[in-house]
């Protein structure tokens, strides 16, 4: 019940959240007239501002989910957020070298900026006794108040083409010119070659740090290596995420890919695909409205791919497990009724026809509604056809071969029990109910094997035999046009 | 201060018994070696030469310093003082023939990987940079996997895996790595008893093969069984030989102090099987 709920509330999440994108357009509607007219814009390329825009920030999704998966797993997340916190005194730095927005000193003054960072943050590690999460948070809150201070300072010059320098805060993929589109793709292009190269050694020091060591790699030089590369990926991400949000391009495409695999190659891959995508969204819904943001949408739009993976994963998401775990209950529920249908049988030693709704409730000790709903369930699945107003109940021949399976497989085990663990005949009832619906085919012949083909259960009541299965006709079956049965062999 | 702690018992005569004290008998050595964490020492002044062909136990307290002793060995840990030798010359320009089983929780085994590019990973000392995994090496992978028994579970990712399954696979990586000398760090730590009784019968195989293993034991009454050296540690090396001779009540009293529990049911267990340590 409280897993329902759970999953509801997570629903309602995701609706909230689709409807605060909403809500963005139509901010995006009161400040620009013509919203479709800047979707058509974005949409036909047509606008080198367009193409620019959309093109730098695919490339930093792809670079920020290749570095991101490896953050990930090596549980860095902390680290990729204080360094992009970290890069800002470097940006407005390498701002003042020319008095221009120069993408080459800028990527060289916040590379610079993030490097110190993280080294400060290892100093502070190996010399006090503070522990690295501490010394991230004073070094990313540290750094990021010299460069707010850095960036006011420069507002306030009289000098310099400051235009877009306030963008590094938050993002605007508009903003992206061609020069800063290329030094991007360099940076892409030798994050991927880096780590198409160098997989076997990142993955190794990733796993296991000390066998990586202890096979002769220089696993410090790894480090601060995928230590360079991130710098590079936040300092290319900047303008168009902005240093408040990228270190979330980094880890939420990253998250959302390792919850849907198993291997390091496919979540490279995956994270990258989902990198892309939220660059994209981001680019386009910024691009709507004219002073709109890049980073949150990008961000949003990274979170929106993590809740989908959340949720309907094929394997560890929340609404997938709860639907397997729904209809194994319900296919449990049918092979009970259907056991239940074979004992009211027996009990008449496959006698008289059909099964009624009462002789069906009283023998599992429910209401007669009860008993209807359930011979509703085996109806829909073709397991039984139901007659009389819906009153008797007529077993399909398979399900009456389900039947015959399930209280062999119980009789199988409660034998088994009692012969090869020695438990006592009236304790293994509770045992096999569960059993019964989990034994496959191969531990059956197994068991089949070991009691030596035996017929007969320890409370002295027959196994149903191969021959009962295929004879796949029961008095309990009727096909709409025919009557009449023999008893079972 | 030095003379309160007896010196450590240099095993002189087990080399002496094995034809000659040639450098090249030597498996590893180990010379003054000393290992400090924050400035206070775990290790301090290990004198060691392990012979060929040893199935070396390394027993201790907590906090004895057996994995560091392993880890300083490998070269993985820096050395405070004191140099390492294997098959007579530095650790560094010998790591290939070194294979390692670290101790199983030292790895987050939610990690994306299957249990085939775990042992392959055994293979990557011998590949160098740049170079992937050849046929040969996933051939090699293959049958160390099922050396083990876990070929069944190649596929699989970590996760799915028991203790015990874990562990075989550590080992399967470590017999991938085709090494001469191996460290392994507690292999018994939280396995079923099958595991355990296939662990010790692949380290007998494994030394009559003629390699050299140093395993850190936390288990005293089967270190007996299981290893025909002890390396008795608590710090500093407080008796290293031939099991039946270092397995003594004194020896062990000065190995794990007043930690007279353990020692009661050590004492015990000597006491009721008596004489020989049985081996498998």
């Amino acid at each position: 019940m409280s897993r329902a709920a759970k999953t509801f509330s997570l629903l309602l999440a995701l609706a909230a959240l689709s409807v605060a994108t909403a809500s963005a357009e139509r901010i995006g509607d009161i400040t620009e007239n013509s919203l479709r007219d800047q979707a058509l814009r974005f949409f036909t390329f047509q606008d080198p501002t367009v193409r620019y825009a959309l093109a730098g920030s695919i490339l930093l999704g792809i670079t920020c989910g290749l570095l991101g998966s490896f953050i990930v797993v090596r549980k860095m997340a902390l680290v990729g957020d204080a360094l992009s916190h970290a890069v800002l005194p470097g940006v407005a730095l390498g701002f003042l070298w020319h008095m221009n927005k120069d993408p080459i000193a800028i990527f060289i003054g916040a590379t610079l900026a993030g490097l110190l960072g993280t080294v400060t943050v290892s100093v502070i590690k190996q010399t006090t006794r503070l522990k690295e999460d501490t010394a991230l948070g004073m070094v990313l809150a540290t750094f990021f108040a010299v460069g707010i201070c850095l960036m006011t300072m420069i507002q306030r010059l009289p000098s310099g083409n400051k235009g877009g320098l306030d963008k590094f805060l938050f993002g605007q993929a508009a903003a992206i010119g061609p020069e800063d589109l290329r030094l991007m793709a360099v940076v892409t292009g030798l994050v991927i070659v880096v780590i198409f190269v160098f997989y076997k050694e990142f993955l190794v020091t990733s796993f296991d740090e000390d066998f990586a060591r202890a096979t002769g790699l220089p696993v410090r030089v790894i480090h601060y290596g995928l230590m360079l590369l991130l710098a590079f990926a936040v300092v290319i991400a900047l303008q168009a995420v902005g240093v408040v949000l990228v270190s979330a391009m980094l880890i939420t495409p990253a998250a959302a890919a390792y919850l849907l695999t198993d291997r390091m190659s496919r979540m490279l891959l995956l994270a990258a695909v989902f990198g892309m995508l939220a660059g994209a969204t981001g680019a386009f819904f910024s691009f709507l409205g004219p002073s709109l943001p890049t980073g949150p949408f990008m961000v949003l739009g990274a979170t929106l791919v993590f809740t989908g993976a959340f949720l309907f994963g094929p394997r560890h998401g929340v609404v997938t497990r709860w639907w397997r775990q729904r209809s194994r209950a319900q296919r449990v529920q049918r092979e009970n009724t259907l056991k239940s249908v074979y004992h009211v049988l027996e009990d008449r030693e496959f006698k008289g026809e059909g099964v009624s709704l009462r002789e069906l409730a009283e023998r599992r000790r429910e209401t007669v509604e009860d008993a209807r709903h359930q011979a509703g369930q085996l109806r829909r699945h073709a397991l039984a056809t139901l007659h009389e107003e819906g009153n008797l109940i007529f077993l399909t021949p398979s399900g009456w071969q389900q039947a015959c399976a399930i209280v062999r497989n119980h009789r199988l085990w409660e034998l088994y029990l009692t012969n090869a663990a020695q438990i006592a005949a009236d304790h293994v009832h509770d045992d096999a109910e569960k059993i019964e619906h989990v034994l496959g085919e191969e531990v059956v012949r197994e068991l089949e094997r070991r009691l030596d083909y035996a017929t007969t259960d320890p409370h002295g009541r027959p196994i149903p035999s191969w021959a009962d299965f295929r004879k796949g006709a029961a008095p309990a079956s009727r096909a709409d046009d025919s009557v009449g049965y023999g008893g079972p062999i | 201060m030095n003379s309160s702690v007896p010196l450590p018992k240099f095993p002189q005569a087990d080399i002496a018994a094995n034809g000659g004290a040639a450098s090249s008998d030597i498996a590893l050595e180990v010379h003054d070696l000393t290992v400090a964490y924050h400035k206070k020492p775990v290790l301090w002044g290990v004198d060691l030469a392990v012979p060929r062909g040893r199935l070396v136990g390394i027993v201790g307290p907590n906090g004895a310093g057996k994995s560091t002793l392993i880890k300083a060995a490998m070269g993985i840990l820096p050395l405070s003082s004191g140099w390492v030798k294997v098959f007579g010359e530095p650790v560094k320009k010998n790591l290939t023939r070194i294979g390692y089983v670290p101790q199983r929780e030292s790895v987050d085994w939610d990690f994306p990987v299957s249990v085939k590019d775990v042992v392959l990973m055994g293979r990557y000392g011998h590949l160098g940079l740049f170079k992937r995994p050849t046929k040969r090496d996933r051939d090699i992978a293959h049958e160390c996997l099922d050396k083990v028994k876990m070929l069944p579970y190649a596929n699989r990712q970590i996760s799915n895996l028991s203790g015990g399954q874990q562990q075989r696979v550590f080992l399967a990586r470590a017999l991938a790595q085709e090494s001469d000398l191996y460290f392994m760090d507690e292999p018994f730590a939280g396995v079923d008893a099958a595991t355990e009784s296939a662990i010790v019968t692949l380290l007998h195989e494994l030394r009559n093969k003629g390699k050299t293993l140093l395993v850190v034991h936390h288990d005293l009454p089967t270190a007996r069984d299981y290893f025909d050296t002890l390396l008795l540690l608590n710090m500093r090396v407080v008796a290293f030989g031939r099991t039946e001779e270092v397995f003594t009540h004194e020896l062990l009293q000065k190995t794990y102090g007043g930690r007279l529990t353990i020692l009661s049911e050590v004492a015990h267990e000597v006491g009721q099987r008596g004489g020989n340590p049985r081996v498998p």
